[in-house]
């Protein structure tokens, strides 16, 4: 499997406060690998950092062969990163079908395809986002981020403050996304749900990597000292 | 009755009217309010170029009166050189002026949107209240050159002797350039409405709620608002080249922020962001001039108190009003 994703010794800044240390992580195409750490170790930020979104001063990041690092974040996403940021960030004052249509790009996904997998957004297509369900306006950042046909998925927390019913939908969603061969980084709390989708795992610690390797090799050890509150 | 549909048929109907009203007064034999109504159109068309960029971009340019007034003198200064057989230049090959409205619209759009860009490309790196102040600058900047400029009239301005040509059209029949006016209105209504609902629209609206979650999905929310102010000024230039041809006069006062400012009391007194909030803005905005400054000089004082009650009790505008709240955010 050829190596999609490349993130190697980044370390990123929030003006004088270090925030990464020298982060790696890699992602093969067609693997889920769960990006793990308690809160602040900078899980968020190393995904802001491939994004673009915040810029690292040091190491590289090399998408599907592509040097990330000078490009402003429209570039990135079009190399063909698709993120659904943390915090379900639709936008609001758009339609359903608007957010959906505004994102897309040519590819697979299509709205169809969308409305396949998440039925309840075609019965919300004329309703403002901002009068959506939590949970339904995280599928519809799902599918947004769908819509531009990306090589790489990004899931900062998605299943965060949801219902347990809907957790389970996304949840299904994610599994689904996998048997199609969809490349996905994920972010997420629930072990129990995150680590049998999971080929490979990457724990941070304070900003640096300190484990990675595949989710049955993560022992109780590990999981105590890094992952336990 | 759902409120969209409130809002179509108010539309329709505010359209019906505008185009019947200069006939009844034909019939009446009072053509000073063809010239009126042709006024309202106009305005209403500069309007309808700001509301593109206020009202779905969301981008409060206080200089489109640079636009309104580069129009008018695309219009002043090609008509004057043909009238006066000179040729426009010599030097390279003979241009000549002309008095053909097709080709001076073409002109007027083209310049205003070249303008635009360059406007654009410095003020657009900049939001909030250093938009507007940049816009303003670059407005006053083009103000006091066109004053500056004694080839084209200066501080006097320019006339136009006779109304410029529309191929099979007699356009000084007053009421026939009504309707050469009343059918780019629509036509320019028709494009924001097309805009509006399509992909291009969609992203506009996302941009001016952020930038960031744009840039993630792939697009660049700076080339979006410079497509979409350059198009809005191209609209806002096509009215600047109708209004010289209708008071067959150009004068630096179209370019001066006063200007500026009266476009945007169109598109705010009318409702921000609605397909035909600027028709309103621009027709109530007339109907107080020429009721109110019959009576006193200070007829603007009515005005501000219209536009503040608009802006404290109906944000909608007065289509907002009538045909309820639409989109927030």
């Amino acid at each position: 499997m050829k190596d999609l994703l490349i993130v190697s010794a980044i370390e990123t800044f929030y003006g004088p406060s270090q925030a990464l240390f020298g982060v790696d992580l890699t992602v093969r195409e067609g693997e889920v690998v769960a990006l793990m750490g308690r809160n602040g170790m900078g899980k968020t930020t190393t995904i802001a950092s491939i994004c673009g979104l915040e810029k690292f001063s040091a190491g590289t990041v090399t998408f599907n062969g592509a040097d990330v690092g000078p490009l402003p974040s429209h570039k990135i996403a079009r190399l063909g990163i698709g993120l659904v940021p943390e915090g379900r960030r639709c936008f609001p004052n758009l339609t359903v079908y608007e957010n959906l249509v505004a994102a897309a790009r040519p590819g697979a996904w299509t709205l169809d395809r969308v409305h396949k997998l998440f039925p309840r957004l075609k019965e919300r297509y004329n309703q403002y986002a901002s009068t959506l369900s939590g949970g339904e306006q995280q599928m519809l950042a799902i599918g947004r981020a769908l819509m531009t046909n990306p090589i790489l998925l990004i899931l900062d927390e998605a299943t965060e403050g949801l219902a347990p019913v809907i957790r389970k939908e996304i949840w299904q969603a994610v599994r689904d996304l996998k048997a199609s061969g969809q490349s996905i980084l994920i972010v997420d709390k629930t072990l129990s749900e995150l680590l049998p989708v999971a080929d490979q795992c990457v724990i941070l610690e304070k900003g640096t990597t300190v484990w990675s390797g595949a989710p049955a090799d993560l022992n109780r050890d590990i999981e105590n000292r890094y992952l336990g509150v | 009755m759902d409120k969209f549909d409130r809002e179509k048929a108010l539309n329709v109907l505010i359209a019906l009217s505008l185009l019947i009203i200069p006939f009844i007064a034909i019939e009446m034999d009072e053509p000073f309010y063809v010239t009126l109504a042709t006024r309202v159109v106009v305005f209403a068309i500069a309007g309808v170029g700001l509301n593109l960029a206020l009202g779905l971009g969301g981008l409060i340019s206080f200089g489109h009166a640079a636009f309104f007034g580069i129009g008018g003198y695309a219009a002043g200064i090609l008509a004057s050189h043909a009238l006066n057989y000179e040729p426009l230049m010599t030097s390279l090959f003979e241009l000549n002026g002309t008095t053909e409205m097709l080709i001076i619209w073409g002109v007027a759009v083209v310049a205003s949107g070249l303008a635009a860009l360059i406007i654009g490309l410095f003020s657009l790196r900049t939001s909030g209240v250093y938009f507007i102040m940049i816009t303003l600058a670059f407005g006053q900047m083009i103000y006091y050159f066109a004053i500056s400029w004694p080839a084209y009239g200066g501080e006097d301005g320019l006339s136009i002797y006779v109304r410029n040509k529309f191929p099979g059209v007699n356009t000084l029949d007053p009421i026939n350039f009504f309707l050469i006016c009343f059918t780019l209105l629509m036509l320019s209504i028709l494009l924001i409405s097309v805009l509006k609902n399509s992909r291009f629209g969609a992203a506009l609206q996302a941009a001016r709620q952020n930038d960031e979650r744009l840039s993630t999905v792939g697009i660049h929310p700076f080339k979006i608002r410079l497509t979409t102010f350059v198009v809005s000024a191209m609209i806002t230039g096509l009215a600047g080249a109708l209004y010289a041809d209708l008071n067959r006069f150009v004068s630096p006062s179209m370019l001066s922020w006063h200007t500026s400012g009266e476009i945007m009391v169109f598109v705010i007194l009318g409702g921000v962001g609605r397909l035909f909030g600027p028709v309103v803005g621009a027709a109530l905005f007339i109907l107080f001039e020429s009721i109110f400054g019959g009576l006193t000089e200070h007829w603007m004082l009515f005005l501000g108190l219209v536009l503040l009650a608009v802006v404290l009790f109906a944000r909608g505008g007065l289509i907002g009003v009538i045909a309820g709240k639409t989109r927030h955010g």
